[in-house]
This record gives C-alpha cells, structure tokens and sequence, in this order.
C-alpha cells in the first residue's frame, strides 16, 4: 500500500525538507517503520521508547484519529492520506 | 510581533469567555505574524488547569487554513486565574518555535490578551498590534 504523509513544519527538516512523502505500510506502524528506515531522524518524534506511538502526537487516516483505530495497528489502504500533527496542548 | 486585527481579538477573548469556567484555546491562521483567521476549538482536557485543542478541531483548522491560503501560526488559550504569561506546562509543551502562543487572562476585570514566541525552553513576550 501507498499512503501519503502529511508531515508539519517542525518535522519537515529531518525528512528531507518536504511537506509530504510517500510511505508504503498496510498499518500505521508498518508506514512508520517505512519512514523511519529513509528518515530515521523521524524516530524519536512517532514513537516512544518503547516502540508505542508518542502520546503527544497525533496521527490521522484521512480524517480518522487513529487512536480509535488501533493506533499503530491501524490499517491504511492504497491512498489514504496519513497526517501526523504535534499536540497542541498546556496549562 | 503579532498583527490581530480587533474583529479577531474580540473573538478570541469571547471564546475564552464563552469557556468559562475551564479554559478555552483555539488556533490562529495567517502568514508571517498577520492573523487572518481564527478558529475556536474545543478542548479535550475540560480542565480549569490545562487545555489540548480537540485533535479533529487540529485537523479541520489546519485544513480549513489550508484551503483558504494559509496556515497555522499559533494557538491562543485561557487562563482563568493566572496572569498571562505561559506557564511552565505551556513552554515545555510549546510544539512549534516558529508559532505565536497566545495566553488570554480572566483573573482581573478586564481580559489581558498577550503573545509569546517560545523558543529552546524560554517565552519572549513580543508586541501585539490590533488593528481595526
């Protein structure tokens, strides 16, 4: 499967500079896994580690919040479009 | 410095109001410290204390911002007791050195809207202009 990676400003500099990518995965750890192979950079933001999904991000299969879904067992199909988006959050 | 148009502060700042008594947040869309648009958003932590914009509210503003031109460049968010200074929670949380963080304080009689650039762990508070 192919999916598109929506990727936000701050994590654009450790992925080659780009807004998105193209990642192949059948599940959203499988299209981490695919990045984090060609953008390891991008490793310590997706996941914790323990090799779960950071808390403090939020991840999106077209307009699906992926924390419903399984999270990183969550599927993806051929052109969906993942977006990965940092918490907004404080006090 | 942060350009937000008067039109715009008021909603903010009624946001904040309209959240009491937890706090209230909500993004800011524009270009190069101009606010276009801002997009009110829940928040998921119902908490007096502590604010996380709603993830899908995240995800319409982002789109929202996109289809109309422009993008987020910060967050505004309330505090309902404390002056308007980010607190510790904000700067360590703080996702974005290029965005504006926006703390709007309830504790006097009148809102004190005020803007901060957070960078490496340190809140430099910068002019906000509102223009009519």
């Amino acid at each position: 499967m192919t999916v598109e990676v929506r990727l936000p400003n701050i994590l654009r500099p450790v992925a080659g500079g780009e807004a998105s990518v193209e990642a192949e995965g059948a599940s959203i750890g499988e299209v981490f896994d695919d990045l984090i192979s060609r953008f390891p950079g991008l490793r310590d933001s997706l996941l914790t580690t323990d090799g779960e999904m950071h808390r403090h991000l939020n991840v999106f299969v077209n307009d699906d919040d992926v924390r419903y879904l399984g999270k990183l067992d969550a599927k993806v199909g051929d052109g969906d479009v993942v977006t990965l988006m940092p918490a907004v959050a404080g006090g | 410095m942060l350009l937000l148009p008067v039109r715009l502060w008021e909603r903010v700042v009624a946001h904040c109001l309209d959240g009491l008594p937890l706090e209230a947040c909500g993004l800011l869309a524009g270009h190069d410290g101009q606010v276009h648009e801002v997009y009110p958003t829940g928040n998921a932590a119902g908490s007096a204390r502590l604010y996380t914009v709603q993830p899908k509210d995240l995800l319409r503003a982002d789109r929202a911002a996109e289809g109309a031109g422009l993008a987020l460049i910060g967050v505004w968010h309330s505090h309902t007791h404390t002056p308007a200074y980010p607190s510790p929670t904000d700067i360590n949380q703080a996702p974005d050195p290029d965005w504006h963080y926006v703390v709007v304080s309830l504790s006097d009689t009148s809102p004190v809207l005020r803007s901060y650039r957070i960078v490496g762990g340190q809140a430099q508070e910068e002019t906000v202009v509102t223009p009519a």
